[in-house]
């Protein structure tokens, strides 16, 4: 089982001299929840285009279940399904109609057809609206549409471009939660591409960030953060209650801790660098000190860290 | 990797793309989608309604003169009463076939104008091409579907046309007529098939529909009326006095005005129905006097009426064709994202 699925090589498109993906080498396994993270116009879409042969690589070969992409585009869109970020239906026609005809586009009849997209509708929660015309659809209910006629061809991968895009944030959540589920009960791949990253980190396996057509790194979120924290150092981040603290007395008392790098202050607030985790021990002593803790914040592995720091990063080459 | 091959084998033989005899199942998907949603339009229920009007008014208008008509001896063709009912017009409205002239370009672009710039704004397209079909199917069915839907509509309006008739008249039909009614409604469809294969290929270049609708207007306006206008204009002040050139000459002007005006595509749908409508037609340009002697007026055999219209069948499917290739060279390789 450890063949991957998805496996893109050399994978690059120029459009002109522009290189809209360059050399992207990708492996998804099945079962995995992989989040492509960038921001707009990285060239995810590009890519996931690659993926399903709907645009020709301009090197590079792209394979999706066995199949190459670029050769065999029907056979790889036989087992993949595709929810674009800009979904849309038939609008005289209903949920239901629109689901079965996908289904007969994949072959399923008629009677199979209409059975599994009721299903889907009360798996996506749109059985209530089964028979309205899809033109009075919100957003949110036809991305959930959109969901259930991606899953109507039974795929083995389920790519999902921006599929949070437009949606409230409790929408989300469920919608989130839903492609969880999903990927658990039917051991669906998932490639889902977004530039929020809230939202893809709670539920991806592993994440890509994709910046200016370079996959800049991957692998799972913690991972991630660790190669940043190692740069970086750890940030505690500690407020008291009393402004009026003796800064060279603690300063000297925090230096005793190993690891410790530099302190700053900004009134009442302490800004603790250190090379490893030192939040306990830098607590310890500030309470032995009876100084009156109100917020402790440890800095964690946030996305939004590690976002920051590519995009900086990718800041600062621009600037050179 | 054994596991794995095995479910994808039970999986393609539910729902692979297998062959039902010529047209792949998902193309007949689409057609069917295609043609539904056509006809629940409006667009399509007010094109209906304009025909069905003409269509009436026009046999109206032969009827009440169909009974001179038969009894003209003079006239080579007034056994045909069914042809007549076609073609006859007392000047005040013109016949069908002269209708459909104009009528038959506005249903090609109305049915096509928007075929695929629509699903494409609409964010379907997106959803379609990443389904397992081929993209010429998805062109091949939004052609096909409008041409379905007119060859039925044609076909009943003809029929019905012909029952009035032998109700009214007690008239049968004879095999000629009926032969040739059937090629009247092959060529028309084929005339719709080229303009609507230009709408498509319109609808392929332009991201509007507006855009494409207007640009369709544009060509078939340019072709009906200016085009002619233009020819005249431009050839007319080379034509000598006819006073002072042989009458070959004079003749041969003539027939270069006639074929530069051939090259728009509803000139030689005129010289097809004409020929075919009308068996007595023997030439579609000028006939000397020479030609004319010892000529018996009678009709033609179906099969010389088409002899003498064969090229401009072959160039109103030639321009088809040629619409419908650049629809596809444009629309095959092209990236789709919305």
């Amino acid at each position: 089982m450890n063949n991957p699925i998805i496996q893109l090589k050399d994978l690059s498109k120029c459009y002109g001299t522009k290189k809209a993906v360059d050399k992207l080498n990708l492996d998804i396994h099945p079962g995995e929840i992989f989040g492509l993270l960038g921001p707009n116009g990285a060239g995810k879409t590009t890519s996931i285009l690659m993926m399903l042969g709907l645009t020709e690589p301009t090197s590079g070969t792209a394979t999706v279940c066995g199949y190459d992409a670029t050769r065999n585009p029907l056979d790889v869109k036989k087992l993949v399904g595709y929810l674009p970020d800009n979904v849309g239906f038939y609008p005289d026609m209903t949920a239901l109609e629109n689901l079965c005809f996908i289904a007969n586009i994949n072959g399923i009849d008629d009677q199979d057809a209409a059975k599994s997209a009721q299903d889907l509708l009360d798996t996506v929660g749109l059985n209530h609206a089964a028979n309205n015309k899809t033109r009075t659809f919100s957003r949110g209910m036809k991305q959930r549409l959109g969901l259930a006629e991606v899953l109507i061809k039974k795929p083995k991968v389920v790519i999902l471009d921006e599929p949070t895009l437009g949606i409230d944030p409790s929408g989300v959540n469920e919608f989130l939660e839903l492609i969880q589920r999903l990927s658990k009960d039917q051991n669906l791949t998932v490639l889902m591409s977004s530039h929020h990253l809230h939202q893809v980190q709670r539920v991806c396996d592993r994440v890509g960030i994709f910046v200016d057509g370079k996959m800049i790194v991957d692998g799972p979120i913690e991972t991630l953060a660790e190669k940043l924290q190692i740069n970086e150092g750890f940030k505690t981040i500690i407020q008291l209650a009393d402004k009026n603290i003796d800064a060279i007395q603690l300063e000297k008392l925090l230096k005793s801790i190993s690891g410790f790098r530099s302190i700053s202050f900004d009134k009442d607030v302490l800004s603790i660098y250190s090379d490893r985790d030192i939040t306990a021990e830098a607590v310890k002593t500030l309470v032995y000190q009876e100084a009156s803790i109100v917020f402790v914040q440890r800095n964690g592995y946030s996305l939004d860290d590690i976002y920051a720091k590519y995009f900086d990063n990718k800041n600062l080459r621009d600037e050179k | 990797m054994k596991s794995k091959t095995n479910i994808f084998k039970s999986h393609v033989s539910h729902s692979s793309m297998e062959k039902s005899g010529i047209i792949p199942l998902a193309m007949k998907v689409l057609i069917k989608k295609e043609i539904a949603s056509h006809i629940r339009s409006w667009r399509f229920i007010i094109l209906m309604a304009l025909i069905i009007l003409t269509f009436g008014a026009s046999l109206f208008v032969s009827f009440s003169g169909l009974k001179d008509t038969i009894n003209n001896a003079q006239d080579p063709d007034s056994a045909y009463v069914y042809l007549k009912l076609l073609t006859l017009s007392d000047n005040s409205i013109p016949p069908f076939h002269v209708f459909l002239n104009f009528l038959a370009p506005l249903l090609g672009i109305a049915l096509g104008f928007d075929a695929i710039n629509s699903e494409h704004n609409s964010g379907t397209l997106t959803r379609l091409v990443a389904q397992p079909l081929y993209r010429d199917n998805l062109l091949l069915a939004k052609f096909f579907a409008p041409l379905i839907i007119v060859s039925t509509m044609l076909t009943a309006l003809v029929m019905l046309m012909i029952g009035a008739g032998i109700i009214s008249t007690g008239i049968s039909i004879e095999l000629q007529e009926i032969v040739r009614i059937i090629g009247f409604i092959a060529v028309t469809i084929l005339y719709v098939g080229f303009w609507l294969s230009l709408a498509i290929f319109l609808s392929i270049v332009f991201r509007q529909g507006a855009t494409s609708a207007m640009t369709a207007i544009g060509v078939w306006l340019f072709f009906t009326i200016f085009f002619p206008i233009v020819i005249n204009f431009v050839v007319r002040p080379f034509i000598p006095n006819p006073n002072y050139i042989s009458e070959q000459e004079y003749l041969a002007w003539h027939e270069l005005i006639l074929n530069l005006m051939r090259l728009s595509p509803s000139q030689l749908y005129t010289d097809a129905t004409t020929s075919i409508l009308m068996p007595s037609v023997r030439s579609l340009g000028p006939v000397s006097m020479e030609q004319m002697i010892a000529a018996i007026p009678s009709p033609l055999s179906f099969i010389d009426s088409i002899m003498i219209v064969w090229p401009q069948l072959t160039g109103i499917t030639a321009g088809m064709m040629i619409c419908f290739a650049l629809s596809y060279f444009v629309f095959m390789r092209r990236e789709i994202r919305c």
